[in-house]
């Protein structure tokens, strides 16, 4: 990296030193790092070239843009009043997408993390989570003795080694993160170590606690909150870390219990059930809701239920809560768990259980933040209030200039991508650009074996909307025992959901559950995100035999009758969408 | 281990009636609709289905469902359906339980349409349910007692031996739970198994800490303790079964539970079950055959040096004792005949289509049928005698995959049975009873004192077609083709 360092500074000094120099100072280094297996030496005139060719560009980008309106009289003055652009408070994969995104326009960003560059996902979540579940998806299917016969396959006795799937988690989580911290190094995004504290709304402190020689103050025309969140643990239950543990530490696979019990059926409950019984645990999931897995859409969650609960070693409570819960000693004593009524508040019962894992939801991590310097107040659960434009809100309903917040700090949508997402609009709003985020096409999944996903409304919320705006429903359903590949793989279990309107075809939904599912989603969220209709989409062609044709034949199956011309108001208001949708 | 050499491990049940799931099936279920009571029957979800399988019942026995509203999901050929009800009422009972088959048009469920005619609902699921459940498969026959009278020998011997259902309100816990507060505190598996063997766990000792009882406590009560709760359902008709198996019917003394049972049962008596009825009747018209027995002992030695030789190979021992059969039957036509139904012919039956007996985990019976079994060779054979038995617990069996048998065995080796006697299935020639292969001590031809293990084998026969001198050169080609089995490989 020493050319590296090298070349920055000599093209920084071979350019004019106002922000525009800043601003592109960071993209040449992406070419020289390129090159810098081939040319350890620092730039050569080609290279240069580019750089100042970038150079150029950019400037023209700004002049464009300070023509259209002041914009660029701001971006310019940063380099004289702020350090920064823009600072991100927090480097999971909601800052890394802003950062990227703000490079990418020109800017010039730091971020500052407090604990582990790549959050809660890479290090703690869906990353690590899914090399376990890749780990055991496999183990589970070789010891699937029957599945395995039916392709002609024989396997002896399959074993695994704890240990070994352990490890397999960890060195991904710190791949990746390695990846992340590069791919910010890379692009000129400065990292600074430290919790951060809002001095004003320009501003900000960062430290670690007990150290002098780390952190510091900076200023940025812009600041985006990023914290993330952290796994919530209900009242009365005491985390030991050993045998009453949250996502945190069962993703470390430290042991595997006998018999787990899993409090929230959520999708990360059910993630790890998925790897737990397929190590050879049992699970008990204890639900407050009446129904297991709240959040699905009902027919896809009673579907879940007969694929990756029943046939399980897998029983469940539902409608009770955890109260209380006695960490017990692993192989000598077993945890207790009060159950009590959601409803009527009494007692139920009282499991007695090898290890309780927590996993009801996540709280945001926003104390510490001095949000009161800048007039915001967190609501009861600790989430930042955000317009739509992702701007934080002051205690006066107001927005509060110049300061964002995305990711789970905000609660709208807790999903690493919807994170990233919502930061790639803040930056495009902080630009001027008026960008608001369709939450509903944001696609989600559930990585057990099979994967669930989804995107847009349930078929209830569906059915609400269509009694309350008064327009048809379409409900389109396909199975995966008609694939092809599916059936080639022996994995025929599943199906495939979409609601839509019937009038003008706009996809309101889509759900999956089945092999692959999770990646399968895509092609219906994007085509929400580009308010593509089902007639748009029904003629595009899928290869065969894929997975993809389960899609096809869910497009192919849903039938849109546009209005008449002549039919009433509803109708015509319905058509006066077409266009916009088309 | 001389027991389990010969052992057909997925089977292993006199066979004495197997072939009454003829008759039983003739016995279709009354579907009698009184008002008060209507049945729930199988849809047919498409033009092509024939039978269906319930995915899940959305509504448990006692909840009120209303017209129109769904009741139970079915799995059809091609995608998961749900059935709605089309009467208004009470669920009094389920017949099909998840997971189950059910010909189009069988009746699954039974709805009450007042409180007051629950009762009704529950006695007609209690008559018909096991006929409309068992309807895809051939009946589960008498033998019950049979196989699970004496407790399997230890380990190697039988996965989870027959589970035989016990149809008999399951025995209260004597002693069982060690638990200081008397809790049941089971882990989710242990209670599937549970439900699935039909095992109370008030009876089962908890292993686990603090006396949680876990799945293999509960396999464990299944195999030990079955024996005493399956008795009283087949018991009746366990004399007309196999005369040796009749003794042991009342599973005397052993174990502390099995005395509970016994002393519910003493001074009752319980009319048959629709089931019971028709083994019974079955019974009595074997009476109208005469039949004779012959046995031979036979030395396995080289046949258990072959098995292991092949068993890498996935061959089973019963598929190697199919192919034995078949191969002895191909020079002796008449062992595989049957008598006319008028008594005045035989009919010399093209095909060899050795029946073996399987027990179903719920109790029932059924006889797969490997098919020529003289000619086709051992590997699949072997292959096809997996594929039945998989389909045959899943209940998908066609009906000619049953009852095409045109000579039966039956092996009772694994329960260290030396030897017994099996009823003459109607409508064939013979059925071999296989006994346990054991190291006896023998003259050997050289005239040494050896040890060979030796087993067993007991002809039922029709005297009607098959002489002694028949039964007896079958034996002698048997017992060459067992005695020197490499020609099997051929």
């Amino acid at each position: 990296m020493a050319s590296f360092t090298a070349h920055s500074t000599k093209a920084q000094a071979s350019l004019a030193s106002s922000q525009q120099a800043k601003l592109v100072s960071a993209r040449p280094q992406r070419s020289t790092v390129r090159c810098n297996a081939s040319l350890p030496v620092s730039l050569d005139s080609r290279q240069l070239n580019q750089a100042v060719n970038r150079c150029i560009r950019v400037s023209r980008h700004v002049a464009t843009r300070s023509s259209r309106g002041q914009r660029c009289a701001v971006v310019a003055m940063a380099g004289a009043k702020y350090d920064y652009d823009l600072v991100i408070i927090g480097c999971g994969v909601g800052g890394h997408g802003a950062a990227l995104h703000a490079v990418e326009q020109g800017m010039k960003v730091a971020v500052i993390e407090g604990h582990d560059i790549g959050g809660t996902c890479v290090n703690r979540g869906c990353v690590p989570s899914k090399a376990l579940l890749a780990a055991s998806g496999r183990i589970r299917d070789m010891k699937n003795e029957m599945h395995m016969k039916s392709m002609g396959i024989q396997v002896g006795s399959v074993s695994f080694d704890r240990a070994g799937v352990a490890a397999h988690a960890t060195q991904l989580a710190s791949a990746i993160q390695g990846n992340l911290k590069r791919s910010l190094e890379a692009l000129g995004v400065d990292i600074l170590i430290g919790q951060a504290k809002f001095v004003d709304n320009h501003t900000i402190k960062y430290g670690l606690p007990g150290r002098v020689d780390v952190g510091g103050q900076v200023t940025a025309k812009d600041v985006i909150i990023a914290t993330g969140s952290v796994p919530f643990v209900p009242p009365g239950i005491p985390i030991d870390g050993k045998t009453v543990f949250t996502s945190d530490h069962a993703l470390k696979l430290e042991w595997l219990p006998n018999w787990v019990a899993i409090i929230g059926s959520g999708y990360i409950g059910l993630e790890f059930s998925d790897v737990y019984t397929a190590l050879g645990c049992e699970v008990t999931f204890i639900e407050a809701m009446d129904k297991i897995m709240p959040g699905f859409d009902t027919e896809i969650a009673r579907m879940a239920e007969r694929l990756l609960i029943k046939g399980r070693p897998i029983d469940y409570h539902t409608g009770v809560i955890a109260t209380k819960v006695t960490p017990g000693v692993p192989g000598v004593k077993p945890v207790e768990i009060e159950l009590t009524d959601f409803k009527t508040k009494k007692v139920v019962d009282t499991l007695e259980v090898d290890a309780c894992m927590v996993a009801t939801g996540r709280a945001p991590y926003t104390n510490g933040l001095n949000l009161g310097s800048i007039g915001v107040e967190t609501d009861r659960r600790g989430f930042v209030p955000v317009s739509e434009k992702m701007e934080v809100l002051g205690s006066d309903g107001k927005v509060v200039p110049n300061v964002y917040c995305i990711g789970d700090a905000n609660g709208k949508y807790m999903l690493a991508h919807a994170a990233s997402a919502q930061g790639i609009s803040a930056v495009e709003n902080m630009l001027g650009r008026p960008n608001v985020l369709n939450h509903l096409s944001i696609p989600a999944a559930c990585f057990t074996h099979p994967e669930v996903s989804f995107v847009g409304v349930t078929q209830e919320k569906a059915e609400e909307m269509a009694k309350e705006q008064g327009f048809p429903l379409g409900v389109a359903k396909t199975s995966f025992k008609a694939n092809s590949k599916a059936l080639a793989e022996k994995e025929g279990e599943g199906m495939a959901k979409m609601l839509y309107r019937k009038d003008t075809g706009e996809i309101l939904g889509v759900h999956i559950i089945g092999l692959h599912a999770a990646d399968l989603i895509h092609e219906a969220s994007n085509a929400i995100a580009t308010k593509q209709t089902v007639q748009d989409i029904k003629f595009a062609v899928h290869a065969h035999p894929t997975l993809s044709e389960v899609l096809d034949e869910l497009i192919k199956s849903a039938h849109v009758t546009p209005p008449s011309s002549s039919s009433n108001s509803s109708a015509a208001k319905a058509g006066a969408k077409q266009p916009v949708a088309a | 281990m001389a027991s389990s050499m010969l052992l057909n491990k997925s089977a292993g049940v006199s066979l004495g009636a197997a072939r009454q799931g003829r008759s039983l099936r003739q016995a279709k279920p009354t579907s009698t609709t009184t008002a008060a009571v209507k049945d729930v029957f199988m849809p047919a979800l498409s033009s092509t289905m024939t039978e269906g399988k319930i995915v899940s019942w959305l509504k448990q026995p006692g909840d009120k469902v209303s017209k129109g509203e769904p009741i139970v999901v079915v799995e059809s050929d091609k995608a998961d359906m749900d059935v709605e009800a089309f009467a208004e009422g009470i669920l009094g009972s389920i017949v099909v339980n998840e997971g189950e088959r059910a010909n189009v048009g069988a009746a699954i469920a039974f709805i009450a349409e007042t409180e007051a005619d629950l009762d009704e609902a529950k006695k007609k699921a209690g008559s018909n349910g096991a006929a409309a459940a068992a309807a895809p498969a051939p009946a589960p026959a008498a033998p019950a007692p049979a196989a699970a009278a004496p407790p399997p020998p230890p380990p190697a011997a039988a996965p989870a031996p027959a589970a035989p259902a016990p149809a008999a309100p399951a025995p209260p816990a004597p002693a069982a739970a060690p638990r200081a507060d008397g809790r049941i505190v089971a882990t989710p598996y242990a209670k599937q198994l549970a439900k699935d063997l039909r095992v109370d766990l008030a009876t089962v000792a908890g292993s686990g800490p603090n006396g949680r009882i876990t799945a293999s406590d509960v396999e464990r009560t299944a195999k030990g303790g079955a024996a005493p709760a399956a008795a009283p359902a087949p018991a009746a008709a366990a004399p007309a079964a196999a005369a040796s198996a009749a003794a042991p019917a009342p599973p005397a003394p052993a174990k502390a539970a099995a005395g509970t049972t016994v002393s519910e049962l003493r001074g009752t008596t319980k009319p048959f079950t629709t089931l019971q009825a028709a083994v019974a009747r079955n019974m009595n018209e074997s009476l109208k055959v005469p039949e004779f027995r012959v046995s031979m002992s036979i030395e396995t030695d080289k046949f258990d040096a072959l098995y292991k030789r092949l068993k890498p190979h996935g061959v089973t021992m019963t598929a190697l004792l199919a192919k034995a059969v078949g191969a002895a039957l191909a020079s002796h036509p008449v062992m595989f005949a049957s008598c006319t139904p008028d008594g005045n012919g035989i009919t010399y039956n093209e095909r060899i289509n050795v029946a073996l007996a399987v027990a179903m985990p719920d109790g029932g019976l059924i006889t797969p049928v490997l098919k020529d079994a003289d000619k086709v060779d051992i590997y699949q054979l072997s292959r096809n005698w997996a594929d039945l038995v998989k389909r045959a617990r899943g209940k998908q069996l066609q009906p000619d995959e049953y009852n095409s048998g045109t000579f039966t065995i039956s092996n009772l080796g694994m329960f260290g049975v030396d030897t017994f006697d099996a009823i003459l299935p109607p409508g064939t020639a013979a059925i071999m009873a296989v006994g346990g292969s054991k190291p006896t001590v023998v003259a050997t031809a050289d005239g040494l004192i050896g040890v060979r293990k030796v087993m067993q084998i007991n002809i039922t026969a029709d005297h009607r077609i098959v002489y002694g001198a028949d039964a007896a050169e079958f034996l002698q080609t048997l017992k060459a083709v067992i005695e020197s089995p490499d020609q099997l490989l051929l």
